[in-house]
C-alpha cells in the first residue's frame, strides 16, 4: 500500500515536471526573442522602408504591411468560403456519399504540408492562371491552406448550438435559412470568429508557401495592387537569419521575429478575450 | 379565391428562395474537394513528367541528389527521404513521452486553476511561427548542442529533431488531453471504488481506454513533422549527402523543395523532379491522415452506448 | 373510445405508423383531437407520446432517418400531402418543449420572433401583439419593465411561460406541449396549468405529460399510450375513475412506471 502511494507520487511528479518543461520551453523562447530582439525596435525600425545595403539605416515597415495585407487577403478568401462550407455541412447536408467525401477532403487538407500548398499555388495560380508571383497568388494559396482549419472550427461552433434552439424556431414556422440567420449564426458567431482568427494568425507566420508564390526579400515600396510582389515578416527574418552578410543581421532577425510574434499574439489574445466574454455571457 | 392564390405563390416563392440558398451553400462547399483534387492533379501532371528522363528506380532508390551537376545530373531522393524520416523519428521520440505525460497531468492530476493557465500556454506554443523556432534553432540551440557534444556545427538532424519535437508537442498534448477528458466519469469512479490508487486507475483503466485516441494524436503529430519545412530548412544543415548519424547535417524533402524551387527553370527536369518529391510528400501525409482518421472514428464510436 | 361530433374534430390520426432508424415507434395509431379542449397524452417513458405529438406539426421531419406512413388530418386536410407547406402548418400549430428553450435574445425579441418570420414590419403592431401575448401567457406583469433583458435571466417557470407567449404571438390554432412542466417546481407548474385552462377557450391544446395528476387536473380527454399503441382514450374522468383496460388500470393505480 505504502509502495503504491510512493509509486504514484513519483509518477505524478514526473508528469508535473513534463508539463512544466513544455511551458518552460515556451517561456524560454519568448524571453530569448524578447531580450535579444527588443534592442533594435524603435520608431525607425517599425515605420521606415527597408534599406538593403546598410540594414541599420532602414526599417521593416514594408514587411509588416505585407504581412498585414496578406492576412487581409487570406481572410477575405477563406473566412466566407469556410463559414459557408461549415453551414452547408452542418445544417443542410444529408449523409450522402458526396457529403462524406467533402468531409474527408476537409480533414485531409488540414494535414497537407504547407510546402505542398506552395507547389500547388505555384503551378495553379502563378503559372496556370498567370497571376504571377503576387500578393493575390499568395493570398489564394494561403487561403486554400487555412480553409480546412476554418471549416473545422466553424463546424464545431455550429454543432455547439443546442438542438432546442433550432426546434423552437422551426416550431414557430421558421424556414431553415430563417433559423440559421436568426438563431444559429448569432449564437455561434463567437466560436466561428475565434477559429477564423486563429487560422489567420497561423497563416501570417507561414513562410514556405509564400517564398514560392510571391514574397520577395527586397522592395523599395509597398505593393500598389494585388498583382505586386510583397515583403513579409517571416520571409524577411528567414533571409536575415540565413543569407545576409551584415553583422547586424542577427539582431535584426530577432527584432523581426519579435514583431511577428507580437502580431500573432495580439490576434491570439483577441481570441482569448472573445472566449472569456462568451463564457461570461453563458453564465447569465 | 384571391387569398388562396396569394398564399400559394408566397409559399412557392419561399421554397424557391430556400432551395437556392441551399444550392448556393452546397456549391461553395465543393471548394474544399476541388482544392484536394487540384493539389493532386497539379502535382501529378508536373511531377510525373520527371520520370520521362529519370527512372523511378533512380528517383526512389538513388541516394545522390545533384540536379545541377555539369555532366550527369542525379535525381536520387533516398538521402532526402532518409533525412525526413530521421527528423520525424527524432522529433516523435522527444514529443511522445513529454506530450502524453503532460496530457495525463492536465486531464487527471492538475487542479482546474493550473489547467486554465497551462492549456492556453500550450496553445500558444502551437501558434509560434515555425520560422521563429528555426531562428531560435540557429542562434541559440545549435551553438549549445555543438558545445555540449563537441561538434564543429550544431546544424544537424539532432538539433532539428528537438525543434520539430517542440512544434509537434502541442498537437499531441491537446488531442490526447481531449481524449482522456472525454472518457466517461464512470470509468474513474468504478476503478477508484475497487480500491485503485489514482495512478493505478490511470495506468490500468484510462490509458488503455484512450489508447487509440492517443495513437491518433501521435499520427497527426507525425504528419506535422513530415511536412514541417522552415524549421528544418534553417536548422538541419542542408547537406545532400546520405546521413550516417543524428549528428550529421541532413536535408529533408520539404527543405529541399523550398530551397531549390526558387532557382529552377520552370518546366525543366529539375522543376518536375521537385514536384515529384512534393507528390511523394502529399501521398505520405495523405496516408498518415487517412489512418489516423480511421483510428479516431473508432475511438469516437467506442464509448457511445 | 371517445365519440366526437364531426365538426368538433381538430386533428385526426388515421393509421399512423412511425419508424426511427428501423425501429417502429408508433403502431397504426387512430386518434382524434377535439377542438377547444385539453387533451392529455400519458404513458411510461418511451411509449411514443412525444413522437405522436410531434407528428401533428411535422417536427419529426427534423430527425434524419425517420419514416412515417398513414394520414394526419388537420381541419380535414392531410398535412402530409405533397402540396402542404410545412412552414405554414407550423405557423398554425404552436409548440412548447420539455425544457424551456428561449432564444438567446431579449424577452421582447423572443416573442416578436414569429411575427418577424412572417415579415410583419409594423412596429406598433409588433409591440401590441407582444404585449397581448405576454398578458395571455400570464407573464406581462413580471416583465413589463424589462423587456430588453436577456430571456436567460428569467427563472425556469418564467422562461416556459415566455415560450408559451412566443407560441401565442403568431395566433396559432392548436398548441402542442411536450411535458412542459417536467423541469419546473410545483408552484411554477400550477401557474402554467391555470394558464392552460384559460387558453382552451381560444385554442385546441394537446399536452404530453408523465404526471398523471396533472393530466387529471387539467385535461378534458386523456389518452393512454403503451408500446407505441393507444391502449385507451376517453374523457378524463372516465379513464381515471373507471378504466376499461387492465394496462390502463395498472398504470393509473401506480403499479407501473
Amino acid at each position: 500500500m505504502v509502495n503504491d502511494h510512493l509509486k504514484q507520487e513519483i509518477y505524478f511528479m514526473s508528469f508535473r515536471l513534463a508539463t512544466f518543461l513544455s511551458v518552460a520551453i515556451l517561456l524560454l523562447i519568448l524571453v530569448y526573442v524578447f531580450k535579444e530582439g527588443v534592442g533594435v525596435i524603435d520608431m525607425k525600425f517599425l515605420t521606415s522602408m527597408w534599406s538593403h545595403r546598410d540594414i541599420t539605416s532602414g526599417g521593416i515597415f514594408p514587411a509588416i504591411m505585407g504581412t498585414v495585407f496578406l492576412a487581409l487577403g487570406v481572410s477575405i478568401i477563406s473566412i466566407p468560403t469556410g463559414i459557408c462550407t461549415a453551414i452547408y455541412l452542418n445544417e443542410y447536408a444529408k449523409d450522402t456519399l458526396l457529403t462524406r467525401i467533402i468531409k474527408l477532403a476537409v480533414r485531409n487538407l488540414a494535414g497537407v504540408p504547407s510546402v505542398v500548398y506552395g507547389l500547388f499555388g505555384l503551378s495553379l495560380f502563378v503559372v496556370f492562371l498567370k497571376l504571377g508571383t503576387s500578393l493575390f497568388a499568395a493570398s489564394l494559396t494561403l487561403g486554400c491552406m487555412t480553409l480546412p482549419w476554418i471549416i473545422t472550427t466553424s463546424e464545431e461552433a455550429l454543432k455547439a448550438v443546442p438542438v432546442s434552439f433550432r426546434e423552437g424556431s422551426y416550431a414557430l414556422g421558421a424556414t431553415k435559412w430563417q433559423t440559421i440567420k436568426a438563431v444559429v449564426l448569432p449564437h455561434s458567431l463567437g466560436g466561428i470568429l475565434t477559429g477564423s482568427i486563429l487560422g489567420i494568425s497561423r497563416a501570417m507566420g507561414e513562410t514556405a508557401p509564400i517564398i514560392m508564390v510571391g514574397a520577395t526579400f527586397f522592395m523599395g515600396y509597398l505593393p500598389n495592387s494585388p498583382f505586386d510582389k510583397f515583403m513579409a515578416l517571416p520571409y524577411h527574418l528567414f533571409i536575415l537569419a540565413t543569407q545576409h552578410s551584415s553583422p547586424h543581421a542577427r539582431e535584426y532577425a530577432l527584432g523581426t521575429a519579435l514583431v511577428l510574434i507580437t502580431l500573432v499574439f495580439i490576434l491570439n489574445s483577441g481570441v482569448f478575450a472573445i472566449r472569456y466574454t462568451l463564457r461570461r455571457k453563458k453564465e447569465w | 379565391m384571391m387569398k388562396y392564390w396569394a398564399r400559394i405563390t408566397r409559399s412557392n416563392y419561399r421554397n424557391i428562395k430556400e432551395k437556392s440558398i441551399e444550392v448556393f451553400f452546397s456549391a461553395i462547399s465543393i471548394t474544399a474537394l476541388l482544392i484536394l483534387i487540384g493539389i493532386f492533379v497539379f502535382l501529378f501532371i508536373t511531377g510525373i513528367q520527371a520520370f520521362s528522363e529519370t527512372s523511378p528506380a533512380e528517383f526512389f532508390l538513388g541516394n545522390d541528389w545533384n540536379p545541377s551537376a555539369y555532366t550527369t545530373p542525379r535525381y536520387g531522393t533516398l538521402g532526402l527521404v532518409t533525412g525526413t524520416l530521421m527528423v520525424t523519428l527524432g522529433s516523435l521520440i522527444i514529443a511522445i513521452p513529454l506530450g502524453i505525460m503532460s496530457a495525463v497531468y492536465l486531464s487527471e492530476i492538475a487542479s482546474p486553476k493550473v489547467r486554465e493557465i497551462v492549456k492556453p500556454v500550450i496553445e500558444m506554443i502551437a501558434s509560434i511561427p515555425s520560422v521563429v523556432l528555426g531562428l531560435i534553432g540557429i542562434l541559440f540551440l545549435s551553438p549549445l548542442i555543438a558545445g555540449i557534444f563537441g561538434l564543429s556545427s550544431g546544424l544537424n538532424a539532432f538539433t532539428s529533431s528537438i525543434i520539430v519535437g517542440i512544434m509537434v508537442l502541442p498537437t499531441i498534448i491537446s488531442i490526447s488531453e481531449d481524449v482522456l477528458t472525454s472518457l466517461p466519469q464512470e470509468f474513474r469512479e468504478a476503478s477508484l471504488a475497487l480500491g485503485a490508487t489514482r495512478w493505478q486507475m490511470i495506468k490500468m483503466t484510462l490509458l488503455p481506454a484512450a489508447l487509440s485516441g492517443i495513437i491518433a494524436s501521435i499520427m497527426l503529430g507525425l504528419g506535422r513533422a513530415v511536412g514541417e519545412t522552415m524549421a528544418v530548412l534553417m536548422v538541419a544543415g542542408n547537406s545532400r549527402a546520405m546521413p550516417r548519424s543524428f549528428f550529421d547535417p541532413i536535408r529533408p524533402m520539404t527543405a529541399n523543395i523550398a530551397i531549390e524551387i526558387k532557382e529552377v527553370v520552370k518546366g525543366s527536369l529539375h522543376y518536375e523532379a521537385l514536384f515529384a518529391i512534393g507528390l511523394v510528400l502529399f501521398v505520405m501525409t495523405f496516408l498518415v491522415n487517412f489512418i489516423s482518421d480511421i483510428i479516431i472514428e473508432r475511438q469516437v464510436g467506442r464509448f457511445k452506448w | 373510445m371517445v365519440k366526437l361530433e364531426k365538426n368538433n374534430v381538430k386533428v385526426e390520426f388515421r393509421g399512423v405508423n412511425f419508424c426511427y432508424n428501423e425501429e417502429q415507434i408508433l403502431f397504426n395509431v387512430d386518434f382524434k383531437v377535439p377542438s377547444n379542449r385539453i387533451t392529455a397524452l400519458i404513458g411510461p417513458s418511451g411509449c411514443g407520446k412525444s413522437t405522436l405529438i410531434r407528428c401533428i406539426n411535422r417536427m419529426n421531419e427534423v430527425i434524419p432517418m425517420s419514416r412515417m406512413d398513414g394520414q394526419v388530418l388537420y381541419n380535414k386536410e392531410n398535412i402530409y400531402d405533397k402540396h402542404v407547406d410545412v412552414v405554414e402548418l407550423r405557423r398554425r400549430i404552436g409548440m412548447v418543449f420539455q425544457k424551456p428553450n428561449p432564444f438567446p435574445m431579449s424577452i421582447f425579441d423572443n416573442v416578436a420572433y414569429g411575427l418577424r418570420l412572417q415579415n410583419v414590419k409594423d412596429k406598433s403592431m409588433i409591440r401590441e401583439t407582444v404585449k397581448e401575448s405576454l398578458v395571455k401567457a400570464d407573464l406581462w406583469v413580471e416583465v413589463k419593465d424589462r423587456l430588453d433583458l436577456s430571456a436567460f435571466r428569467l427563472s425556469g417557470g418564467q422562461q416556459q411561460r415566455l415560450c408559451i407567449a412566443r407560441a401565442l404571438a403568431v395566433n396559432p390554432d392548436v398548441i402542442l406541449l411536450d411535458e412542459p412542466c417536467s423541469a419546473l417546481d410545483p408552484i411554477a407548474t400550477a401557474r402554467i396549468e391555470s394558464l392552460l385552462k384559460k387558453l382552451k377557450k381560444e385554442e385546441t391544446i394537446v399536452i404530453v405529460t408523465h404526471n398523471m395528476h396533472q393530466a387529471r387536473r387539467i385535461s378534458d380527454y386523456t389518452c393512454y399510450l403503451f408500446g407505441g399503441k393507444i391502449i385507451e382514450y376517453s374523457e378524463t374522468e372516465e379513464i381515471f375513475n373507471n378504466p376499461q383496460n387492465k394496462l390502463t388500470k395498472d398504470y393509473i393505480s401506480g403499479e407501473f412506471g
